[in-house]
C-alpha cells in the first residue's frame, strides 16, 4: 500500500519548535483562565468574609504547605535538567532526572493525601463531615470547600503530569527521545512548570491567610 | 521562508545548568521570604506582600524554567495573553462586587 506523503508545513526544525511552543502556550492560556475562574470565586468570598478565611487557614498545616512548595520547586529544577539532557542526547541523565521529577511529584501528592486525611479526622471536610465550634462556621466551611476545590483541581493536574512523565520515561526507554526528538520533553516540561505556578499562588492564598 | 523570518523565530540563546540552579536558589529564597513574612505582623500589607512574592516566583518560573527569557516576542505575547484576559475578568468582576454597597447605601 502506498502512503501519500505531504510536504511538511515547517521550513526547518526551529520553525517546528516555535509552532509547538505557540500551541502549548495557547493551551496554557486556557488553563490560566480555567484556574482563573476558581481564583476569582476565591477572591470574591475572601473579600466578603476575611475573618472566616483567616480562621480556616489557621487550621491547615503550615509546614505541609511550605514543604510541598519546596518539593514542587525542586521537581521543576529536575524537569529543567531533563530538558537539557534530552537536548544533549544524554539518555541516562534524562532517565534519572525524569525519575526524580516523578518521585518528587509523588511525594507532593503523598503529603497532600496525608493532609486530606487529617482534615477528615478533624471533621473539617465541607458537606460530608464538617463540624466547627467557632464563630461563623458556615463561612469557614466555605473556605474549606474552596480549599478542596482548588487543591483537588491542582492535584488532578499533578496526576496528569505524573502520567505524562511516565510516558516520557517509556519513550526514553524505547530510545525515541533525543536532540532531534526533544518536543515531548519540552512540552511536558512547560505543563509541569505551569502546574507548579498554580501551587505557588495556592500556597499563600490557602495557607498564609492572616 | 525569508531570512528575516527565520531570524525572527530563532531563540536568542539557550539556558544552561547554571541558569537553572541560580533560578532555583532564587525561588527558594523567595519561598523562605514568604514563609517568614507570614509569621511577621505586617498588618494590611500581609496579603499584598504574599501575592507580590508569588508573582515574582511565577515570573522566575515563566522566564527561566519555561524559557520565555530565551524566546522570541511572538511566544512571549501568547504567554502574556492568558493573564491579559484574566485581568479583564478580575477588573470587571470587582467593578461589580466593590461597588454594590454604593447603591444599597
Amino acid at each position: 500500500m502506498n502512503r501519500t506523503t505531504y510536504p511538511s508545513p515547517y521550513a526547518d526544525r526551529e520553525h517546528h519548535a516555535v509552532a509547538n511552543h505557540l500551541g502549548m502556550w495557547t493551551f496554557l492560556a486556557t488553563e490560566i483562565l480555567f484556574f482563573g475562574g476558581v481564583f476569582a470565586c476565591y477572591a470574591v468570598y475572601r473579600y466578603a468574609y476575611p475573618a472566616a478565611f483567616a480562621v480556616g487557614s489557621e487550621h491547615l498545616e503550615f509546614w505541609i504547605g511550605t514543604l510541598n512548595t519546596a518539593v514542587l520547586l525542586t521537581s521543576s529544577l529536575f524537569m529543567a535538567f531533563a530538558d537539557l539532557a534530552v537536548k544533549a542526547n544524554a539518555r541516562d541523565t534524562l532517565r534519572w532526572t525524569l525519575l526524580i521529577t516523578w518521585l518528587l511529584g509523588a511525594v507532593f501528592l503523598g503529603l497532600k493525601a496525608h493532609e486530606y486525611y487529617a482534615t477528615w479526622r478533624e471533621h473539617h471536610v465541607p458537606g460530608v463531615n464538617f463540624h466547627f465550634e467557632g464563630a461563623d462556621a458556615p463561612h469557614v466551611e466555605l473556605f474549606m470547600f474552596l480549599y478542596f476545590a482548588m487543591t483537588g483541581l491542582h492535584a488532578l493536574h499533578m496526576l496528569f503530569g505524573l502520567g505524562a512523565i511516565a510516558w516520557l520515561l517509556w519513550l526514553n526507554h524505547r530510545g525515541k527521545l533525543g536532540a532531534e526528538h526533544d518536543a515531548p520533553v519540552a512540552m511536558v516540561g512547560l505543563y509541569w512548570h505551569f502546574v507548579d505556578c498554580i501551587w505557588i499562588f495556592l500556597y499563600p492564598l490557602l495557607y498564609l491567610v492572616r | 521562508m525569508t531570512r528575516a523570518m527565520t531570524h525572527s523565530i530563532k531563540a536568542t540563546a539557550a539556558p544552561t545548568k547554571k541558569t537553572y540552579v541560580a533560578n532555583y536558589l532564587a525561588l527558594m529564597v523567595l519561598l523562605a521570604a514568604t514563609a517568614l513574612a507570614s509569621k511577621a505582623n505586617l498588618g494590611s500589607l500581609q496579603t499584598p506582600a504574599a501575592l507580590t512574592i508569588a508573582a515574582a516566583k511565577t515570573a522566575l518560573v515563566f522566564l527561566f524554567f519555561m524559557q520565555l527569557w530565551f524566546q522570541r516576542g511572538l511566544i512571549r505575547v501568547f504567554a502574556v495573553a492568558g493573564f491579559f484576559w484574566l485581568a479583564i475578568i478580575g477588573i470587571l468582576m470587582f467593578c461589580d462586587y466593590l461597588t454594590r454597597g454604593w447603591l444599597l447605601g
